[in-house]
C-alpha cells in the first residue's frame, strides 16, 4: 500500500513539474505584460499581474503608434482572423472536392493527379519560397488576402484525411442513392457532406491554428505594416526591441505576444475532442 | 478505391481541379523554377543570367558556412527529436497513469500546440533577455557564464530548449493517443507476467509504441528542418558568426538579404530532396505498418 502511495505521488509530480514547464513562460508572459515598461526594466520579469493591464492592452489594440507605427493591434487581429479562417475554410473545400472526385469517379486521370496532389508533400513552402514570391508578386497580389491564403491552402494533408474518410464510407449508400437517381453533387452536398461533419470541424480547428501561426510566408508577402498578422506584428516587436529605444516597451512586447497566442488557445482549449482527433487523423 | 463508382465524365475534372490548379501554379511551377535557376548565375544587377550548370552548388554547398549550416541542423534536429520526444514520452506515461485530475493534466499539457514558434521564440527572447530576462539571470548566478550573443553553445541551447518546448505538446498528444490505444487485456496480462513496472513498460509498452514513436521521428525531424524558422529568426538570427544557422534559415538569408537568387536556388534544391528521402522513409515504414 505504502508503495502504491510512493508511484502516485511521483506519478502526479512529474505530470505537476511538466505543466509548470510548459505553462510558466506563458504565464510570465502575461504576468508582465500587465506591469509599467518602468517596473519591468527595473525589476524584471514579474510573476503577478499588476496594475496596468488596461492601458496596455487597449493602448497595444486600438492607439496609433501603440505598438508598430502606423497599424493598430485590433487590425493585425483582424488579418490574423481573415488568415486563419480563410485558409481553414479555403483547404476544407478545396480537399473534400478533390477527395470526393479521387475516391467516387473512375477516371483516366485519377491515378497521375493523386501523384501530383501527393508530391506538396515534398515541397514545402521553405524549399520553393522565392519562385513563390515571384509567382505571386507576378500576378499582382502581394499585400492581398488571396495571394496569402491561396498559395497556402493546396498542400496534400487535407486531401488525404477526407480520402480516407471517404473509403471507410460504406458503398451501399451510393448504391441506394443512386438507385434513387442522385446525381455526383446531389450525393455529395446531400449525403456526404452531412455524414463528414465531426470531421469537417475537426480539420477546421486545425488549420485554424495552423493558418493562425503562420509566418514565414506572411513575413516575405506582406510590405505594408496594414496588411501585419499579429504574427507578423511579434517580428517588429523584436525589430524594435533589438534597435533599442529610450525606454524598451517590454510590457507591449508582451502583451503582444499574448494577443497572439490567446485565439488559437482558447480554439484548441474549447474544441479539444475535436482537435485532437483531428490532429491524430489527418497526420496518419 | 471504391467498387461502386459514378461513371467516365467530367465532372471528377471539375471537381480536382481548384486544387491542381493551385498545385500547379503555386507548387510545381516555383518548384520546378527553384531547379531552373539553381543552374543559372546572375550577375549583379539581375539583367543577364548565364547557364552555370553545378557551379552554384559547389559554391554555395561546398562552401565553409553551408557545411557549418548542415552540421548544425543535423546536431540540431537530433537534440531537438529526441528531447522533446523522450520528454513527451515520459509525460503521455505518467498522465496516462493518472487516475484523478488525468483530463486538467492532459489539457494544460498539450495547450501550448497552438503557440507559434516565432512566438514562442518572442517569448524565450525576453526570458533570455540581459537585462529583465529571468533565466538569464538565473544561469549566470549559479555560475555559468551565459551569454547567447556572443558564445555559440549558449545560443544553440536557447533555440534547442525553445524548440523542444514548442514541441513537446504535439509530441504528448500522438503517444497519449498511441498509448490509449493499446489493449487493456494486453497491459493486464503483462502485469500478470512480470512485476517491475519499468520492465513491463521497456518490453511491453515501448514496442507496442513503436510506430508511434517511429512516426513522430519524422514528423520531428521535419519540424526541426522547416519550422524552427520562426524561433530561430526571433531569437539567434542564426548568430553569433553562423553558428545557430540552419539550412532553411540560410535559404532565406542568402535569397532576400544576400540576394543570391542562384546560391539560394541549388539550396532549395538539396533541402527538396532531403524532403524526399524523409518521405520515402515515411512511407516505407507506412507500408510497414500495414502488415502489423
Amino acid at each position: 500500500m505504502k508503495q502504491l502511495n510512493w508511484r502516485v505521488i511521483t506519478t502526479h509530480t512529474i505530470c505537476i513539474i511538466g505543466v509548470i514547464f510548459m505553462s510558466l513562460p506563458v504565464w510570465i508572459a502575461f504576468a508582465t505584460s500587465t506591469h509599467s515598461a518602468e517596473t519591468i526594466l527595473r525589476n524584471g520579469l514579474q510573476f503577478w499581474p499588476g496594475s496596468d493591464f488596461l492601458p496596455t492592452y487597449h493602448e497595444a489594440l486600438f492607439v496609433e503608434g501603440g505598438v508598430m507605427k502606423s497599424v493598430l493591434g485590433i487590425t493585425m487581429l483582424k488579418n490574423s482572423l481573415i488568415l486563419g479562417l480563410g485558409f481553414a475554410i479555403g483547404k476544407v473545400i478545396i480537399s473534400m472536392l478533390a477527395a470526393y472526385a479521387i475516391v467516387y469517379f473512375r477516371f483516366r486521370l485519377a491515378l497521375p493527379l493523386f501523384w501530383i496532389i501527393f508530391m506538396t508533400l515534398l515541397l514545402p513552402l521553405e524549399v520553393r519560397i522565392i519562385p513563390s514570391y515571384e509567382v505571386v508578386s507576378g500576378l499582382g497580389l502581394l499585400d492581398t488576402h488571396a495571394g496569402l491564403i491561396i498559395p497556402l491552402i493546396a498542400s496534400a494533408t487535407g486531401t488525404f484525411f477526407f480520402r480516407q474518410f471517404f473509403l471507410s464510407v460504406p458503398d451501399e449508400l451510393l448504391e441506394a442513392a443512386r438507385l434513387d437517381g442522385a446525381t455526383a453533387w446531389g450525393f455529395f452536398i446531400d449525403i456526404l457532406v452531412p455524414l463528414s461533419k465531426t470531421m469537417i470541424a475537426a480539420i477546421l480547428i486545425i488549420m485554424f491554428v495552423v493558418g493562425w501561426n503562420q509566418y514565414l510566408w506572411p513575413l516575405i508577402m506582406t510590405t505594408k505594416e496594414e496588411n501585419y498578422t499579429l504574427v507578423i506584428g511579434i517580428k517588429q516587436i523584436y525589430q524594435i526591441l533589438a534597435d533599442g529605444g529610450e525606454l524598451p516597451q517590454y510590457q507591449k512586447a508582451f502583451a503582444l505576444t499574448i494577443l497572439a497566442t490567446l485565439p488559437p488557445v482558447l480554439v484548441v482549449l474549447v474544441f479539444q475532442n475535436w482537435f485532437v482527433k483531428g490532429l491524430v487523423e489527418s497526420e496518419k | 478505391m471504391k467498387r461502386v463508382q459514378f461513371e467516365h465524365s467530367a465532372i471528377p475534372y471539375l471537381f480536382v481541379a481548384p486544387q491542381i490548379i493551385i498545385i500547379v501554379v503555386f507548387f510545381l511551377w516555383p518548384a520546378a523554377q527553384a531547379i531552373y535557376q539553381s543552374f543559372l548565375l546572375e550577375d549583379a544587377f539581375g539583367l543577364s543570367s548565364q547557364f552555370v550548370w553545378f557551379r552554384n552548388y559547389e559554391d554555395t554547398i561546398l562552401s565553409e558556412s553551408w557545411l557549418q549550416a548542415a552540421g548544425f541542423t543535423v546536431l540540431f534536429s537530433a537534440l531537438v527529436t529526441f528531447l522533446s520526444l523522450a520528454l513527451a514520452l515520459l509525460l503521455a506515461v505518467k498522465a496516462n497513469e493518472v487516475i484523478r485530475g488525468a483530463s486538467t493534466y492532459k489539457t494544460t499539457l498539450m495547450w501550448a500546440y497552438a503557440i507559434a514558434p516565432p512566438v514562442a521564440g518572442l517569448m524565450g527572447n525576453l526570458m533570455f533577455n540581459p537585462l529583465i530576462g529571468d533565466l538569464y539571470k538565473f544561469l549566470n548566478a549559479i555560475g555559468w557564464d551565459f551569454n547567447h550573443k556572443l558564445d555559440s553553445f549558449d545560443a544553440g541551447f536557447v533555440v534547442v530548449l525553445i524548440s523542444v518546448w514548442k514541441q513537446v505538446s504535439v509530441n504528448f498528444i500522438f503517444f497519449l493517443s498511441g498509448l490509449q490505444g493499446i489493449p487493456k487485456s494486453v497491459l493486464e496480462a503483462s502485469l500478470m507476467d512480470c512485476k517491475s513496472s519499468l520492465r513491463r513498460f521497456w518490453t511491453i509498452t515501448f514496442p507496442l509504441l513503436a510506430p508511434t514513436t517511429f512516426f513522430l521521428m519524422v514528423i520531428n525531424i521535419t519540424y526541426a528542418f522547416f519550422e524552427t524558422f520562426g524561433i530561430i529568426d526571433t531569437t539567434t538570427r542564426g548568430a553569433p558568426g553562423g553558428a545557430t544557422t540552419t539550412l532553411v534559415f540560410k535559404v532565406f538569408q542568402d535569397g532576400f538579404r544576400g540576394a543570391d537568387i542562384g546560391g539560394s536556388s541549388a539550396q532549395s534544391v538539396v533541402l527538396m530532396i532531403m524532403v524526399l528521402a524523409l518521405t520515402v522513409v515515411q512511407f516505407r515504414f507506412i507500408e510497414r505498418k500495414v502488415h502489423y
